[in-house]
């Protein structure tokens, strides 16, 4: 069939012949259907009305008007708190994304080396955090801000501090805490990919390498293990990207909503303010398309980067 | 070097010791607060209120988790609600979305029609970003088709999940061989019979795999965007309720947190290879 395709002349085709053709493909289409139609519905046509009121001014009563970029000004001239936002997005997703992304990669490596027991063992054990759904709500009872929190009993009890710490309201532990709990539930779906990514590299090639001078485990991993990885690296780094700004959840669930001092107000955040709350629906549109832009920008340029490795 | 047996090559034995112990020791980090929950959920009161609080647990028992549905119960919607709620989204929502996407998944990955790859193109897009950010258009979209206050406001955006599509078209790119399909073809067999008989039984770690993520996440939901009415709400939300009671329920809110962590975590366990082996086909193709 392929080859069939390949020997016919490229030509345009008539109005006729595209019918007829989609015609006998109807199978494919109709199984599409239902996939296709849910996605149009809860995907696709809720970012084109995003992206539509983002340039109007719509409270949800009155009927929207256009406004054109004054939302847009107004987010980046007269909203102190979105620059905070910005700031903080910046700082979380900066840090918790490159660095979940390493420690995907490096216990995936690392957990390759032992043997598929143990490996099972230590991918659960290393998994589980980000799959039990409110687990991260333990940091709540271990960091808890009276006396019979973990933390502070034996900070106190050392005699190190004399009155308990309010460790998520406090603005100087809030953003290191949620960092370290994002940390914590961040081998997720990339972690995975990449424990498959290691176990389908082909073996033949650390021996071709041996031969040709690779000595140790580093530079096998360099050299001829990564090279093998890309598509691995690339389905990781999006999952990955996306994991980092959709940290608004797990922050509320830490902190509550809003924050104190918005210390770790994060866009998304922003959003949930100005949509949930306020009810201002041009400008909570306004600033989800601007996450939304963030993020894709985001994941292109990660990914033109990956595309580099090895070459 | 040439005294010792060298079974794999490039390995040193200080190298493979001092790699043990990194990732025993963080492995040892990761399970540490899960640890701190079960025995948090184990203690009796007055281990509970032992300043500072230990690590262990002298006298283990159920009373927390009791407690918790005890508590549950004493709200005006049966805790037997909650289950069913999230049973019935969870279930529904992961059949629904394991068969429709492995049919499209089907038709993209083994057909090649105008839109195909378009269609592709625009899933995999959408992996780039969260719904969460489209949360409140898309609350426009359920208000006018009317599913404000009911369970598919959860179940129908589950069973477009972009990520189940991907993995699943992915996965069967990689294991089901045109020949098969052909050949079957030839044998006279319609498209459905070719997708039900040859094409799933083929790709079983995947929608494993689907059925895995999809319940997850299901089961993880709170749905408290789209769902007022409290005999619909989700058992990881009337859950979530006890956790925020504060330090009185410390004990309760430890059990909670255990509790929901059980299903997932033994889901995993038992579906773990079928997951890796369908992650394996899982990255993007340039």
């Amino acid at each position: 069939m392929k080859l069939k395709r390949e020997k016919e002349p490229r030509r345009r085709l008539t109005g006729k012949e595209v019918a007829a053709r989609m015609w006998s493909d109807r199978a494919g289409y109709l199984m599409c259907l239902p996939f296709v139609a849910l996605f149009i519905c809860f995907t696709v046509v809720p970012v084109a009305i995003s992206i539509f009121y983002s340039f109007t001014d719509f409270n949800m009563l009155q009927t929207p008007h256009f406004v054109w970029f004054q939302n847009y000004t107004r987010l980046f001239l007269r909203d102190d708190i979105f620059l905070i936002a910005i700031r903080n997005t910046v700082i979380l997703a900066g840090i918790t994304g490159p660095v979940g992304y390493m420690m995907c990669f490096f216990f995936a490596w690392a957990l390759n080396e032992f043997t598929p027991r143990v490996r099972a063992v230590l991918t659960l054990m290393f998994y589980a955090p980000s799959i039990s759904g409110n687990a991260y709500l333990i940091f709540t009872l271990l960091f808890s801000g009276d006396s019979f929190g973990f933390i502070n009993a034996w900070l106190i009890k050392l005699g190190l501090i004399n009155s308990p710490i309010l460790f998520f309201q406090d603005t100087k532990y809030m953003m290191p805490l949620v960092i370290v709990v994002l940390l914590w539930t961040s081998l997720g779906t990339s972690f995975l990919s990449f424990i498959a990514g290691f176990q389908g590299v082909d073996r033949t090639y650390y021996e071709a390498a041996a031969v040709d001078g690779v000595s140790n485990r580093w530079q096998e991993l360099w050299y001829v293990t990564l090279p093998q990885m890309k598509e691995s690296l690339m389905f990781s780094a999006v999952m990955s990207i996306t994991g980092a700004f959709s940290v608004g959840p797990t922050i509320n669930g830490l902190v509550g909503f809003p924050s104190t001092g918005y210390a770790v107000h994060t866009i998304m955040h922003h959003l949930e303010d100005y949509g949930g709350q306020r009810f201002e629906m041009g400008y909570a549109s306004a600033i989800a398309t601007l996450l939304f832009v963030l993020m894709i920008v985001c994941n292109k340029v990660i990914q033109k980067m990956i595309r580099k490795v090895g070459n | 070097m040439a005294r010792i047996k060298q079974t794999r090559i490039n390995r040193s034995a200080g190298g493979d010791v001092s790699l043990l112990i990194i990732v025993l020791l963080f492995a040892f980090i990761m399970v540490l607060p899960m640890y701190y929950a079960i025995v948090q959920s184990l203690k009796p009161l007055d281990e509970l209120w032992i300043f500072p609080p230990r690590f262990w647990v002298t006298h283990p028992t159920f009373k927390n988790f009791q407690d918790l549905f005890q508590n549950l119960n004493d709200s005006w919607v049966p805790f037997s609600r909650y289950i069913f709620n999230t049973l019935f989204v969870s279930i529904i929502g992961t059949f629904g979305h394991v068969i429709i996407a492995s049919m499209a998944a089907y038709a993209l990955s083994k057909k090649r029609f105008y839109g195909s790859k378009f269609i592709f193109k625009t899933v995999q897009l959408s992996l780039m970003f969260t719904t969460a950010v489209t949360s409140i258009p898309t609350f426009m979209v359920m208000r006018s088709l009317h599913l404000i206050d009911t369970y598919w406001s959860i179940i129908l955006p589950a069973f477009s999940s972009s990520l189940g599509l991907y993995l699943m078209k992915q996965h069967m790119e990689a294991m089901v061989r045109d020949a098969i399909i052909e050949a079957a073809k030839i044998d006279g067999a319609g498209e459905m019979r070719i997708f039900w008989t040859i094409v799933m039984p083929m790709v079983k770690p995947a929608w494993l795999t689907l059925i895995v993520f999809s319940f997850q996440g299901l089961w993880n939901a709170t749905g408290a965007a789209y769902i007022y009415s409290e005999q619909l709400k989700s058992l990881n939300y009337a859950v979530s309720q006890i956790v925020s009671a504060g330090i009185a329920r410390a004990g309760t809110a430890a059990a909670s947190i255990v509790f929901m962590m059980i299903l997932p975590i033994l889901v995993f366990v038992f579906s773990q290879s079928s997951i890796v082996e369908t992650m394996s086909s899982s990255g993007i193709k340039e």
